[in-house]
């Protein structure tokens, strides 16, 4: 197969302006026509549906939640970047392009990161005029803050409430929709599979999840804005309900699926305190801005970390990158502080853990300034841990957070199967080997708002769409396979509960296939995937029935499928022999312990297409072309 | 160092909406006081589907007290003993070892029970979609910093809208009045200049819907501040009677 990326000719600059010219437009009067699937209401898919009903297409929006303005978007903390140059720091697009190409370790495409960084500023525009109550200066106008990987202010904030607000504001520009009788609402469904027909994608069937019922829902296209697949790790920053399921089911209908190894594991979460915990809370990397991280000089000092003096203590980012210090990208953090763990430095009861310490900036700007910033973060911090960061500094360790892998998509975003479009978490798209902080939003927010009203309306303009409905074999086909699922799930009635499987191939996933691989290690994890689902299959026990509200066997299904999963990553990560971003692969490393990118052989994105059950996946590449930032090893000294 | 305590758990069990319910008694044993509330409950249900017995249904996402999925009454208050906590965020080292905890859903009229501890909070969206929004369409926004828009002010309806939906509010007051809720969005949208506009419909309507669906009417008993994990004040209910006082005096909007 050969991967069109479908990036339009000209200067990177012209390329969306001369794509959006040369898209078919839908007549008007024709758009209420069209019937479309979005699936998931994070910042993806609520923008979408709303901007789609604007614009008078018919939507259906498909939640997993009780309600759209639950979806896990809302848990995200810091900011959203946008290169408005605000504080006159010397931002611009250009630079907010190559700094999210750099940051990503040159394995994204260039023009669809252009694109992102030429619509933040429109993103900001948006959400003001919805009401949503960024922090500002003493003039009225827009604060800004920095993170990491940037050395200009360039993210907006609301508290350390971000994504809630701007998910909020999404969500009531969706609900004028339904109000307008534009979008109608579908909650409490999981999606179970995507109906191809004649080659395109023309419905989904979801799982109610009240009654068990499988419904059917045909449209003209199916938008996925499912997002990331990082709860396969078990312990994550992740909602729980955060699945696999949705792209793992359209991969398995033909979507090619694009570097499913790539998963971002934050620097700065709550450390893993036992056994029973189900979930791990990241504190905000706008910590960093104003945090020092440290360890004590000497690995057994025993005394309170207040007490420490600033002689005995080890700023090992500071001293490691003087020129970005506390706030280099999420990738290289996380992989000091492991090391800082590994050598036996670490502190607190599980020696897994860094300090985290504001009090610098306590003395420097006063409580109250402190407060402003990141008082609810120091309130969440105490909730947790029962510990006040103001008395003491914070204990941190990394955890997994984000997923940059996810379905191959084009510049359209649409997936290899025509009329499945994939945005947000959920494509691989925008942020190559590592996300940048404060980025997710303003991509999921691009996709919805701004690219996918002009791309959906090109491929429903200028394709042939047969009339088709729910009756087709094809739906039934799909209703039949997931009631045998189901069925199946419920008849084992084994010794050992679904999240006791979750758990152990979690723990398989983080020991192999976590922040630092080798192959000796993921080879392990291959063999041990398959041994476990097949214990999984013959003695997991799920209770209750099917046609009922049933959060063992809805778990149940999200384990299947992170089951089979598991191998396409260990499989991508092993096929990559380099280091990049997160994949630090151990043999690709350089005398500082850096990761090392072999360009000459590995700037592609992996794009693994699946060929039935039993056969091993075939990966197909397509070659990243860098004509506009220059590919240098990053360096953040 | 954390240590463990044994709880008496009396759950409320109840199938469906339209079957009796009652409440079961399970011991939670062993429980680490560094756990959450609902990682209490995880162990539980472990344990219970091992025991081949059907798990206790309940509500929860994000784990992290932002996204408003969770929620139950503990001993009789909404999201439990803590103040500005949601039922995640609620850690057990706020209880004793032997103590008895009586856990039930949220209830109130307008929310509908669909199993154990789980209930149907749909009016809450009904509420929002009948004017809980700015109208403005994408792509039809001016630049961002045409608008100042003073911090005091800016602070004010963050505070507002850091609502959560949780439904706590409605739980709590004897007139399950969503005053608080309505309130809060209402607050938020009118305080910023973009709201303004449409501050007089959004008021009116919102309110209409409230009733509509069945929620009561607020008799200022602030039990829904009490409880709110999220501590909105109701100076928020008091702007709301403002507000639609002068919709329903003034304005041509009816």
């Amino acid at each position: 197969m050969q991967l069109d990326s479908k990036v339009p000719g000209g200067p990177i600059e012209s390329k969306w302006d001369r794509h959006r010219f040369e898209l078919k437009l839908v007549n008007p009067a024709n758009k209420r026509k069209f019937e479309i699937i979005v699936v998931g209401t994070g910042l993806a898919g609520a923008s979408a549906s709303a901007t789609l009903a604007e614009l008078g297409y018919q939507v259906k929006s498909f939640c997993i939640q009780d309600s759209p303005r639950r979806a896990h978007s809302i848990a995200a903390q810091g900011g959203i970047n946008a290169a408005k140059n605000y504080p006159g720091d010397g931002d611009s697009i250009w630079r907010l392009f190559y700094d999210t190409v750099k940051g990503g370790d040159f394995r994204s495409r260039e023009a669809n990161v252009y694109r992102l960084a030429q619509i933040s500023n429109t993103i900001i525009d948006q959400c003001v005029a919805q009401g949503v109550p960024f922090a500002r200066e003493y003039g009225g106008l827009l604060a800004n803050r920095s993170f990491g990987g940037a050395q200009v202010s360039r993210t907006f904030y609301a508290r350390g409430q971000t994504g809630q607000q701007l998910l909020l504001g999404a969500y009531s520009a969706m609900m004028r929709q339904v109000h307008a009788g534009k979008v109608a609402l579908f909650p409490r469904r999981e999606m179970v599979d995507l109906a191809v027909i004649n080659g395109q994608a023309r419905g989904i069937v979801v799982r109610n999840l009240i009654t068990g019922e499988m419904e059917r829902h045909a449209a003209h296209a199916v938008v996925l804005a499912t997002g990331g697949y990082g709860n396969i790790y078990f312990l994550s920053t992740n909602g729980m309900s955060g699945s696999v399921n949705a792209i793992w089911r359209a991969y398995k209908r033909g979507a090619l699926f694009a570097n499913p190894s790539f998963a971002q594991i934050h620097p700065t979460c709550i450390p893993v305190h036992g056994t029973y915990q189900s979930k791990l809370t990241l504190m905000s990397e706008s910590l960093r801005n104003d945090g020092r991280v440290w360890v004590p000089k000497n690995p057994d000092d025993s005394r309170p970390p207040e007490e420490i003096p600033e002689s005995d203590r080890d700023y090992f980012l500071e001293f490691k990158y003087p020129s970005f210090g506390n706030l280099v990208p999420r990738d290289v953090a996380s992989r000091n502080v492991k090391l800082v763990c590994d050598e036996g430095r670490g502190v607190g009861s599980t020696k897994y853990a860094v300090y985290l310490d504001l009090r610098d900036a306590i003395e420097r700007d006063g409580k109250e300034a402190i407060d402003k910033k990141y008082g609810n973060l120091f309130q969440m911090y105490e909730k947790i841990t029962g510990e006040s960061p103001w008395d003491t500094p914070m204990m941190i360790y990394p955890a997994v957070h984000y997923t940059m892998g996810g379905l191959w998509v084009d510049y359209n975003l649409m997936s290899t199967i025509s009329g499945l479009f994939v945005i947000g978490e959920c494509n691989f798209s925008d942020h190559g080997a590592n996300r940048l902080g404060a980025s997710a939003l303003m991509q999921g927010l691009a996709d919805g708002y701004f690219i996918i009203p002009y791309t959906l309306g090109g491929y429903l303009a200028g394709t042939p769409l047969p009339d088709i409905t729910v009756e087709d074999p094809v739906f039934w086909d799909c209703v039949k396979r997931a009631e045998e699922m189901g069925r199946k799930l419920l008849s084992i009635n084994g010794k050992r509960t679904v999240d006791d499987f979750h758990r152990e191939l979690g723990r398989i996933i983080w020991e192999h296939v976590g922040m630092s691989r080798n192959e000796a290690e993921m080879s392990k994890a291959k063999a041990m995937i398959p041994e476990l689902r097949e214990e999984f299959w013959n003695n997991v026990t799920v209770p209750g029935t099917a046609k009922e509200l049933n959060q063992s066997l809805e778990r149940a299904n999200r384990v299947v499928d992170f089951l089979e999963f598991a191998e396409l990553m260990v499989e991508d990560a092993l096929s990559r022999e380099e280091s990049c971003g997160c994949h630090f692969n151990e043999a690709f490393q350089t005398e500082e312990h850096e990761a090392l990118r072999v360009d000459e052989t590995c700037s592609y994105v992996a794009a693994w297409a699946f060929d039935g059950d039993e056969k091993a996946p075939t990966l197909y590449k397509e070659p990243l072309e860098f004509e506009y930032v220059e590919l240098g090893t990053r360096s953040y000294k | 160092m954390s240590e463990t305590i044994n709880l008496t758990l009396k759950v409320w069990r109840q199938k469906g909406p339209d079957v009796k319910g009652r409440f079961e008694t399970y011991k939670a044993e062993c429980i680490s006081t560094d756990m959450s509330f609902l990682e209490m409950l995880d162990v539980v249900n472990e344990q219970l589907t091992l025991e081949g017995k059907e798990p206790i249904a309940f509500d929860h996402d994000c784990r992290e007290g932002i996204c408003g999925t969770c929620g139950a009454m503990v001993n009789g208050l909404a999201h439990g003993p803590e103040k500005g906590t949601t039922l995640c965020q609620l850690h057990m080292r706020h209880f004793e070892d032997g103590e008895t905890l009586v856990i039930e859903p949220f209830r109130a009229r307008p929310f509908r029970l669909i199993k154990d501890l789980v209930i149907d909070r749909g009016a809450f969206d009904e509420i929002i979609q009948a004017g809980g929004y700015i109208s403005v369409s994408t792509g039809s926004a001016p630049e961002a910093n045409t608008l100042p828009i003073p911090p005091e002010i800016a602070e004010l309806a963050m505070d507002a809208a850091a609502c959560i939906g949780c439904g706590a509010c409605v739980a709590a007051c004897p007139n399950a009045s969503a005053n608080l809720f309505v309130g809060a969005k209402i607050s938020h949208l009118v305080l910023l200049p973009q709201g303004k506009a449409e501050g007089a419909k959004r008021a009116l309507c919102m309110l209409k819907k409230m009733d509509d669906l069945g929620f009561g009417n607020c008799s200022n008993e602030t039990e829904c501040e009490m409880v709110c994990p999220k501590e909105i004040s109701i100076a928020n209910i008091a702007r709301f009677n403002r507000e639609f006082l002068k919709a329903s005096l003034l304005s041509s909007e009816k």
